[in-house]
């Protein structure tokens, strides 16, 4: 659905996205990861044609973006990173102006208005200037703009950015429930969303792709990738750790600021099951015990981290 | 067309919906009023046409049309509207297109207002109606040569000042270059043929061609390839910035 080939930007010599190339297939939801100034923004705003690449192709269902921009840019739907803009409008207004330009009309226009209205929470502020709506309600109205016409593919640029915790909750929903059926890219620094949304993860770092994998895969990169968490009450810390360190697939122990121990198997072996069986043949009552699946932001900091020197 | 359509319509009823177009309508009015009444002496001239109404207009679009023009592009980079407005499914020369016929019949409105100039003189006197109204075309042509530069300096920059003061300056040397005080100093320094040549590239003697009732094919293709080449211009420079 998306294709996405050797994409490179330069502004002047500061080179902003360096041959990026990947394909979204339909279904899936890709998480775009990155710290500020990666290329994220860069790189979602020539998918959408809004600024020209300096070399390399995008292709949207087929369509080549700069040979055939517009019959690529119908079936896009975009979620800029501010959201919206034209302040001196009604939610009505504006929504009624893309209606246009996407060329809705009819009953087809008033069907997709209330669709939006509904899914995007919008009736309380329907008839209201955007400029008087909080960020997390202009958030809204553009993620309304970007669904209006029901686009095969979504380009959202931070999704969740400036909502509550509630309004989060009900976007991820909702994209996950939309990316069965259509091809999804969003940008995000929150890595929860990542695993709790995306089908695949792209890391971007100084404008050049350093990982593309699914989630889970990119936890099993993770130092912590079933490590153990374990506090023992009954027993000093010495003892423990000297139990645990002679069972074969421990690679190392360390102690944690609040006394916990955390275990770290040899090549991420499961070894939870070996320690909770030491725990009840030495009789230790254990008042922490957790399995550690991985942390991202552990893994987003080695991918996007430059070493110096 | 349907794009253009939505557009038009947009950046149209942009202006309503601030203080904006209320601002420039009194303003125009009151400046156009004042000045063909007062600084004019339209009851001295003993004259039913409406000369000393266009006579003053060169001067009041100087700075009225660049003020309703200069928001068209700058304010959509500032905000970042900029950004949707080229992910949707409209060309850049539909955009410009769209800003500049909107902005254009804004100013249309405004003029059209003056209405009751033209009532005034027909009630007082018998004046030639054509040439009124040619005096309107001209007008409006020449609003509309203003406002495509205006439209390009929009363009060209995110700040509005900076796009209203740059499309001033352009505009008041095309006034210049046009008008006959500034002719006569000219001719003591260059030949005939530049300094016609010059006046010829100025908006003055076109509009006052216009406003006396002759309507010249010449003064019409001037104006509209002022328009023209601004639009264009403007349309490359868009195409720049995003390829910048």
């Amino acid at each position: 659905m998306i294709e996405v080939s050797a994409l490179t930007k330069r502004f002047n010599k500061h080179v902003a996205v360096d041959g990026v190339s990947f394909k979204v297939p339909k279904g899936e939801v890709l998480g775009f990861l990155g710290p500020n100034g990666a290329g994220k923004t860069t790189t979602m705003r020539m998918i959408v044609g809004s600024i020209y690449p300096t070399s390399g192709t995008v292709r949207i269902g087929g369509h080549d973006l700069l040979a055939d921009t517009i019959a690529a840019q119908k079936q896009l739907g975009y979620l800029p990173e501010n959201a919206t803009t034209y302040g001196e409008m009604s939610v009505y207004e504006f929504l009624s102006f893309i209606a246009d330009v996407r060329r809705l009309g009819g009953s087809e226009r008033a069907k997709a208005l209330d669709r939006v209205r509904e899914l995007c929470f919008l009736d309380d502020v329907w008839h209201q200037l955007i400029e008087t709506l909080s960020k997390g309600y202009r958030q809204r109205v553009g993620f309304a703009q970007a669904l209006l016409h029901d686009p095969a593919v979504l380009i959202l640029d931070e999704p969740t950015d400036g909502l509550d915790p509630n309004q989060k909750h009900e976007v991820r929903n909702l994209i996950r429930q939309m990316g069965t059926s259509k091809t999804i890219i969003l940008s995000t620094h929150i890595l929860e969303e990542v695993e709790s949304v995306c089908s695949r993860v792209v890391i971007i770092s100084q404008g050049k792709i350093a990982t593309d994998s699914k989630p889970a895969d990119l936890l099993k990169k993770s130092r912590y990738c079933n490590s153990v968490v374990l506090s023992v009450a009954n027993k000093p810390k010495e003892e423990v750790e000297g139990t645990i360190s002679k069972l074969p697939y421990v690679e190392k122990i360390e102690t944690l600021e609040n006394g916990s121990v955390r275990v770290f198997p040899k090549k991420q072996a499961l070894i939870a099951s070996e320690i909770s069986q030491l725990a009840s043949q030495n009789k230790w009552n254990m008042s922490e015990f957790a399995i550690d699946r991985g942390r991202l932001d552990d893994v987003f900091r080695t991918l996007t981290t430059v070493q110096k020197g | 067309m349907e794009q253009f359509t939505s557009i038009f319509k947009r950046e149209l009823l942009a202006y309503f919906r601030t203080p904006v177009a209320y601002v420039f309508l009194v303003i125009f009015l009151v400046a156009s009023g004042v000045c063909t009444f007062f600084i004019g002496n339209f009851f001295d001239s003993n004259h039913a046409g409406l000369d000393l109404f266009f006579t003053f207009h060169p001067w009041l679009y100087l700075f009225l049309v660049p003020a309703i023009g200069m928001r068209l592009w700058a304010e959509d980079r500032r905000s970042g509207a900029i950004e949707l407005l080229f992910s949707l499914p409209i060309t850049v020369g539909e955009a410009v297109l769209a800003k500049f016929a909107a902005a254009w019949l804004f100013i249309g409105i405004a003029l059209v207002l003056t209405f009751p100039l033209f009532f005034t003189v027909n009630y007082l006197g018998k004046p030639d109606n054509m040439v009124m109204m040619s005096g309107y075309l001209g007008s409006f042509l020449m609003a509309g040569a203003y406002l495509a530069i205006t439209n390009l300096t929009s363009a060209l920059s995110k700040n509005q000042v900076v796009s209203f003061i740059l499309s001033c300056v352009i505009c008041l040397v095309l006034v210049f270059m046009g008008w006959g005080v500034f002719s006569r100093i000219l001719s003591d320094y260059l030949p005939v043929g530049v300094v016609d040549f010059i006046v010829s590239l100025g908006f003055v003697g076109h509009f006052e061609t216009l406003s006396r009732g002759l309507i010249n094919f010449g003064d019409l293709l001037y104006f509209l390839s002022v328009i023209s080449v601004a639009l264009t211009a403007t349309g490359i420079a868009l195409n720049r910035i995003k390829t910048a």
